[in-house]
């Protein structure tokens, strides 16, 4: 499928950072379309029809989900833009943040108007220095020009839109983590339910969007939700950007349409691997999700086929391993990252992700045994579907998929004490 | 109200009740660490997980709503395997220092492993090294190492004690309980976080390496530090007398009443039992010219008894003061006002020391009122003036004061016991007063008779005999009706229970589970 640009169509473009050259290419007309033309409900009914996911990683569907805010709440309701981008291997809402600030804040506008929001927060990761300043910059401009303030182009609608930027924890990209963070306190996920939805930030109805999905919204108002969803797949709208990286020849951010296949975006859009190596392994979702040998990556990338085959879509993170990658080694890093970013609330995460860390470490030193790689299988069952979040659940995800799938590699080192795949 | 079944026995439950607590109400226990009926709910621990019917997940009980129709099972096999893989996770850098631990013997980590746990470890690598054994506070040692982090101490200094002492640092398996900056565990119920904490982490300064906890028995029992009344459990060991120097009540433990103190007591009173074992007047005293000698008690009792009946038949009845104690239990309150004002007709008995400030109050537990029993001393109509009943000894006019237990420290009230002319003092502990008796008896402590306090709502409370009197001492009840004999007003109680039952109208088993509130149906005086 050809390389279709929804929301990267400014990306690379300097000038589309200012509202100015942003408003000139069509930017805040549909905005302006659901403002003055369409009722909150028909904007909801729009996006509803438009198949749009949750592109967090989620895939939730993003109209039902705004759909669960109670419209009867005397309380205000927040919404809380996501932008705390931290799975391994992801970098597309970057893209956006960087090069179209206004897209997102046009995205935030709809959004807002659709389910009755008057206050937006916008949680940015607190490594992303630039993209924040370039964001505050576009907001400050929206103010100044009446995109935001108390009269939204111009209409009786008030919305002010706050940037909150993170301190550099993983876990506070979990929506009710993110919540607490917000609320000023650790980031620590909530027990659900109530889900944020009802009882959100500050006990609050909150919509919890990714910076992707609500960056899409201007282009499902103005061309309509059923072309939106013509563009994807089953149940999976329009596009969505794909942040490939690891051992491909042009890594980047493309944006394909949903259920795009995953040898299409590898070797036709990423140029295929590095030095025409052949292809061992991809993590479809970021490090998350499970695993795919070479043999099973012949599929649509979309939600649910992924899941069907045991791994997941997820932020979109596609991350290709070559044959001189040690997959033993590959689990090692991933699980650092787990264990470092597990947020130590629950006892299986906090405990497991560090012994997992540990046990295939020591595997690579050279002193594992056999009854590892058993207890690494007995140790994913024990920290899936056991905690408050999906963290746990992620690292089980991932650890178990690359045991499983690699066995053979793992063996090796137990056996022999060094790695079957540098060695040659 | 909804039904649910659990491990296959029906049971109707309140709808805001979660599944723990519709298992408890059936007797069925669920393991847990984060849970506390008293704190909010942290479901971190995920010690508690059950299976339910239709439900694809385990769930954690403590969190869980009853619906009506649920199906819960605490025991299959899927759930013991859960916890024994929460149990191991917890182990895995737990320190294996039980030998060395105070929580060993009263431990849940040892505990859930006895029960569900008993495999061989396979964690293969190191442990990881955290703060060890450092005071965090006046009363509590700090181990970060045996820490299972279920939060529970600080929810307590967020939700119970409001003080914000502690918190959760860093992230992972990094995680620690520490001190927030600049910050002491100092708060006036500092204590409850060591009962609360179910592992070795939090532990009593006092208490720590004093005594194995299965050396201790425990008797329930009412705090006597102030008008509350907080429901405890004094934990004693007589078996081994040379642990923690001789002491028998080696510490003092919240027990639950969810109307007086639901699970907590404050620092001034945990750890206010000392004087139980200290300072005691371990026999009876008289003062022969100037020094107070060693005495027995059938002279004393001759003594008193003969300078009482003496100064009544010369001078009649209001020659002879009495001044009680809101220390004593009811019973005992409830005889002096029998034979001193009942029998005798003496009309001079008071019970509230006028110099008696009232002490820090809150708006929690603590009260100004130092006294345990000061409402039922009100009850039972000890109200005279015990500064005009001093007055009145220091200018001859009452012949013979006997004062139970105060301690009159001030300037002025030792003037006025300086010019008493016969002082008898019955009481606990050595204080000011007694250098000014002619007579000592000594008393016992609450901790070493039956009896009951009124609180200072109204409520009285049963405390129970948890070891004999140190020494001679002897229940003020046995002193009195000795005495009674002797001056010819007998006064058959076998228990301080029979002289409930003349009181109060019912025996001790009677009472309400968490005690009642003071009845108006009790002993109305004829005089």
């Amino acid at each position: 499928m050809p390389i279709v640009k929804l929301v990267s169509e400014h990306f690379g473009n300097p000038q589309a950072k200012q509202l100015s050259w942003y408003r000139d290419h069509g930017g805040y007309a549909a905005a302006r379309k659901a403002l003055f033309e369409m009722e909150p409900k028909e904007v909801t009914d729009e996006v509803i029809k438009s198949n749009l996911r949750g592109l967090g990683g989620a895939g939730f569907p993003t109209g039902k989900k705004w759909n669960f805010v109670p419209t009867n709440t005397d309380k205000p309701i927040y919404l809380a833009v996501n932008a705390d981008e931290s799975e391994p291997g992801t970098f597309k809402d970057r893209y956006i943040l960087e090069w179209d600030p206004h897209r997102l804040l046009e995205g935030i506008i709809l959004c807002a108007y659709a389910v009755g929001i008057h206050t937006a927060y916008l949680y940015i990761r607190g490594e992303y220095v630039r993209p924040a300043e370039i964001l505050q910059q576009a907001i400050y401009e929206a103010y100044q020009e009446g995109m935001l303030g108390e009269h939204v182009l111009g209409k009786d609608f008030h919305l002010d839109v706050y940037i909150h930027r993170g301190a550099g924890a993983y876990i506070c990209g979990e929506e009710t983590g993110l919540l607490e963070s917000l609320e000023g306190k650790k980031g620590w996920p909530r027990l659900k339910p109530p889900f944020p939805a009802l009882v959100g930030l500050f006990e609050c109805p909150t919509v919890i969007n990714n910076v992707e999905t609500l960056a899409h919204l201007p282009k499902i108002i103005s061309k309509g939700g059923p072309w939106f969803a013509n563009v994807g797949c089953e149940h999976n709208g329009g596009t969505r950007l794909f942040a490939l990286s690891g051992s491909v020849k042009k890594p980047g951010v493309y944006e394909l349409p949903l259920g795009t296949s995953m040898p299409e975006l590898i070797y036709e859009h990423g140029g295929g691997i590095i030095h025409d190596k052949p292809l061992k392994a991809v993590i479809p979702g970021g490090a998350s999700a499970a695993v795919l040998t070479a043999d099973e990556i012949d599929v649509p990338l979309d939600f649910d086929t992924l899941m069907k085959i045991g791994s997941m879509l997820g932020s979109g993170a596609v991350i290709a391993m070559d044959d001189d990658i040690c997959m033993v080694k590959a689990t090692q890093n991933i699980m650092r990252f787990f264990a470092h970013e597990s947020c130590g609330q629950c006892t299986p995460c906090r405990e497991g992700t560090g012994w997992v860390y540990k046990i295939v470490t020591r595997i690579l030193e050279g002193t594992g045994t056999r009854q590892d790689i058993t207890n690494l299988m007995e140790l994913a069952d024990n920290m899936s579907g056991t905690s408050i979040c999906a963290l746990s659940d992620g690292a089980a995800m991932s650890f178990r998929s690359f045991v499983k799938k690699f066995a053979s590699e793992f063996e090796y080192h137990i056996r022999y004490k060094k790695c079957d795949v540098e060695e040659n | 109200m909804p039904i649910i079944t659990v491990n296959g026995q029906e049971v109707h439950v309140e709808p805001q009740f979660t599944v723990i607590q519709a298992a408890e109400k059936l007797g069925i226990y669920v393991p847990r660490y984060c849970y506390h009926p008293g704190l909010s709910i942290a479901g971190s621990c995920r010690m508690c997980l059950v299976e339910i019917e239709n439900m694809f997940k385990l769930a954690i009980s403590c969190y869980t709503r009853v619906r009506d129709g649920m199906t819960v099972t605490t025991d299959s096999k899927r759930v013991t395997q859960a916890r024994k893989a929460m149990l191991e996770f917890l182990l895995i850098n737990h320190p294996l220092d039980c030998p060395v631990c105070d929580q060993s013997g009263e431990c849940d980590l040892q505990n859930y492993y006895m029960e569900i746990g008993q495999y061989d470890s396979r964690f293969l690598e190191n442990k990881i090294k955290r703060k060890k054994a450092f005071p965090v506070g006046p009363h509590v040692v700090l181990d970060q190492e045996r820490c299972i982090l279920c939060t529970r101490c600080t929810r307590f200094c967020e939700e119970v004690s409001r003080s914000h002492e502690l918190g959760v640092f860093n992230r992972g398996n990094r995680s620690v309980i520490d001190l927030h900056p600049a910050k002491t565990l100092d708060n006036p119920y500092s204590g409850n976080v060591i009962d609360i904490c179910p592992v070795g982490a939090l532990t009593e300064r006092e208490f720590r390496f004093k005594c194995r906890v299965w050396y201790l028995s425990t008797r329930d029992s009412i705090c006597s530090g102030c008008a509350r009344g907080c429901n405890i459990s004094i934990h004693y060991n007589e078996s081994r007398p040379y642990k923690a120097g001789g002491r028998r009540a080696q510490r003092l433990k919240p027990r639950f009443n969810p109307l007086v103190n639901q699970w907590w007591m404050c620092d001034e009173g945990r750890f206010g039992y000392e004087f139980i074992d200290k300072n005691r007047i371990e026999q009876p005293y008289l003062r022969a010219i100037a020094e107070l000698e060693l005495s027995e008690w059938d002279k004393v009792i001759d003594e008193v008894s003969t300078a009482l009946k003496s100064a009544w038949q010369k001078f009649g009845p209001n020659s002879i003061g009495v001044i009680a104690s809101p220390q004593l239990s009811n019973e005992e309150l409830y005889l002096i006002q029998k034979l001193f004002a009942e029998l005798m007709g003496i009309e001079q008995i008071g019970y509230r020391n006028p110099w008696e400030k009232g002490g820090f109050q809150d708006d929690f537990l603590i009260r100004a009122d130092k006294n345990p029993n000061s409402r039922g001393a009100e009850e039972i109509g000890l109200s005279g003036d015990v500064r005009t009943i001093l007055e009145k000894a220091a200018c001859g006019e009452i012949k013979i004061l006997y004062i139970f237990q105060h301690n009159f420290d001030s300037e002025e009230a030792r003037k006025m016991l300086e010019q008493a002319e016969y002082i008898v003092f019955q009481g606990t502990n050595w204080n000011k007063t007694a250098d000014f008796a002619n007579v000592i008896l000594p008393g016992a402590t609450y901790a070493e008779k039956d009896g009951t306090f009124t609180n200072f709502e109204g409520r009285v409370q049963r405390f129970q005999q948890a070891f004999l009197p140190l020494s001679e001492a002897k229940a003020d009840s046995e002193i009195l009706t000795v005495l009674a004999e002797k001056l010819e007003y007998p006064l058959v109680y076998l228990t301080a229970e029979d002289i409930f039952m003349e009181w109060y109208g019912k025996p001790y088993e009677g009472l309400e589970e968490f005690g009642e509130m003071i009845s108006q149906k009790k002993h109305q005086w004829t005089i």
